[in-house]
């Protein structure tokens, strides 16, 4: 297939793929009677009235519907729970890849394995502990989980990457006297920003688009509640209650997206290199 | 950290504190520990230093949680009495669950099939345009939209008016506008469980045309121009020489799905929590969790999950074992 017809089919496609997300994001600046009152798609007529545009939407679901609460709360989720699996599983990958110690290939098989098994593996037995030791609705207690459901694939992403350095380098920081805390954190690390840039994009999306984890560990209380949670529970609560839920299905996109705009070669390259998310 | 009423940035920032130094810290001072011992014991510790705290965790949430969920599974509702196979016996009779068990196996066929399919497609074809990168972009958007998100767009575009009332969802206003009756796309089966598998071929054929896309572009030009001489025309190409070519990375891409499909929960809870028969695997282990307190039938769930994806487990170490 070549030339207009091939064009067009993949216009058709793009503009397939847009149109959700484009009507979700029109309809968030409408007022609130006309979205229930009229298609999104009947601004094309007048685009440029601008009384018909609004702000008060994301107003009051960031304000009456705890949705600004819920955004911080992701913030407070997920930059953590990026850093704590990078870094260690970046030290692990090293001392997996550069020291000699005995079932090292056996951990490194352990690891491939436990790549696939479903969290929800987990997830009754971690609760129970977690009520056990009050670790149950805080912050320390979902960033441990996103770091240990995290890990399988950080490590090996990252042991392929760190394992891949020339050995040269190495040995030779070695031979100047450098002990190994010293080549990691000085050599390694910054020799592995691209595998650890692209991890760590895979790994903030993946915890600020998580729902499972933070419904089981944080819940829904206001003052813990990602915004994942608190979409889905407006959704239950106001199913039809479109100006809300657009604005709120949108301040849940904002870093996600902006993110993948900004990023999206090294997230693109991290899903290159071989990822099967377990 | 518990105190609700602490100032958001301050927050912010122990937790900043906390999340990227603290880690840092432990290490480093464990490292300090270290290599106060005699040199000997010092080198011999030290990896272990290194791998430690990733093996302990590593073991904390997911190999002996597997194993206890093993044990739970056998357990009753409150983990306290033997039942024997019960719980598994519960899972391959009760009504709802044979729903789910069908629904699960659409998901992974229709899923699987039109995504990987349509990425490939969209691959190949997307490679012979100037604007491929936006395009690209366009249709890889998705990947970044959480599942919750995902479910509100399209509730948006599945929303449904009684006859009569202005629709202002996107697909009844297509279908009143060609003269139909409204329908409720969430509520009537089974186009219901179709409309929600359109939701994750949405978010997922962006994920495949990437990969795909990647493996497209290494196939050996000189294989393409030997072809073109050759007289094949672009649909013979497409068969005879990519289609050989990606095969590995396909089954990549299909395995990749697959494990996700499996699991599938956020869209059902979000859309219809699992009525008008859509339930899945996934989202029914959630709700024995919670709505119903039956942990043995939930472990039970859990554990038909972990037998689905062991296949795709040893497949894994075999490839990887091959790469050493």
């Amino acid at each position: 297939m070549q030339g207009i017809p091939l064009r067009a089919l993949i216009l058709f496609l793009c503009f397939l793929w847009t149109l959700p997300t484009a009507g979700l994001l029109i309809s968030s600046f409408r007022q609130r009677s006309a979205i229930i009152s009229s298609g999104w798609w009947t601004v094309f007529a007048h685009p440029f009235e601008f009384t018909q545009w609004t702000l008060e939407n994301y107003q009051s679901v960031l304000t009456s519907d705890g949705m600004g609460r819920a955004f911080l709360n992701s913030l407070l989720v997920s930059i953590p729970a990026t850093v704590i699996p990078i870094t260690i599983a970046a030290f692990a990958a090293y001392a997996l890849a550069w020291m000699q110690f005995p079932g090292r290939q056996w951990i490194l098989a352990g690891i491939v394995a436990l790549m696939v098994v479903p969290l929800q593996m987990s997830l009754i037995p971690m609760l129970r502990i977690y009520t056990q030791l009050g670790l149950n609705g805080t912050f320390l207690g979902i960033w441990l989980a996103h770091t240990g459901f995290g890990l399988p694939l950080a490590i090996y992403l990252l042991h392929s990457s760190i394992a891949g350095l020339p050995k040269e380098i190495i040995e030779s920081a070695a031979v100047d006297g450098a002990g190994h805390f010293s080549t990691f954190s000085r050599l390694v690390v910054p020799l592995s920003l691209p595998a650890i840039a692209s991890f760590a994009i895979f790994q903030f999306l993946w915890t600020w688009n998580d729902l499972l984890v933070a419904l089981v560990f944080l819940g829904t209380r206001p003052d813990v509640a990602v915004v994942t949670a608190r979409l889905s529970e407006l959704v239950g609560s106001r199913g039809q209650d479109w100006p809300i839920l657009t604005a709120g299905a949108f301040i849940t996109m904002v870093i996600p997206l902006l993110v993948f705009f900004s990023l999206q070669r090294y997230f693109v390259r991290g899903l290159l290199a071989g990822s099967v998310k377990g | 950290m518990r105190d609700p009423n602490a100032p958001a940035w301050q927050l912010l920032l122990v937790a900043l504190a906390v999340g990227v130094l603290g880690v840092w810290t432990l290490f480093f001072l464990a490292n300090d520990l270290v290599s106060r011992f005699p040199r000997v014991w010092a080198e011999r510790i030290r990896p272990y230093i290194f791998v430690g705290p990733a093996l302990l965790l590593l073991f904390a949430y997911l190999i002996f949680p597997t194993i206890q969920t093993l044990y739970f599974s056998f357990l009753d509702a409150r983990s306290q009495r033997w039942v024997g196979w019960q719980n598994y016996q519960f899972a391959f009779t009760d009504r709802t669950m044979l729903i789910a068990f069908r629904n699960n196996l659409l998901w992974l066929l229709l899923v699987t099939g039109i995504s990987v399919s349509l990425g490939l497609i969209i691959a190949v074809l997307v490679d012979r345009v100037r604007w491929e990168p936006l395009a690209k972009s366009l249709i890889f958007l998705p990947m970044a939209i959480s599942f919750v998100g995902a479910s509100v767009i399209w509730r948006f575009v599945y929303a449904f008016q009684p006859p009569g009332r202005p629709q202002i969802g996107l697909l009844n206003a297509i279908w009143t506008r060609l003269g139909g009756d409204p329908i409720g796309w969430l509520q009537t089966q089974p186009l219901n469980t179709l409309a929600l598998i359109v939701i994750m071929i949405w978010l997922q054929t962006g994920f495949c045309m990437v990969i795909l896309s990647a493996a497209v572009k290494s196939v050996p030009s000189e294989l393409l121009e030997a072809a073109r001489i050759d007289g094949a025309n672009e649909i013979e190409i497409f068969f005879q020489v990519i289609l050989p070519y990606v095969s590995k990375t396909i089954m990549t891409v299909a395995t990749t799905v697959v494990i996700l499909v499996l699991k599938v929960f956020d869209i059902v809870y979000v859309m219809t929590s699992g009525q008008f028969g859509t339930e899945v695997i996934a989202n029914r282990m959630y709700s024995e969790m919670f709505r119903f307190r039956h942990f043995g039938r939930g472990s039970a769930l859990a554990v038909i999950l972990l037998i689905a994806v062991i296949p795709v487990m040893i497949g894994n170490i075999r490839s990887w074992r091959r790469a050493q």
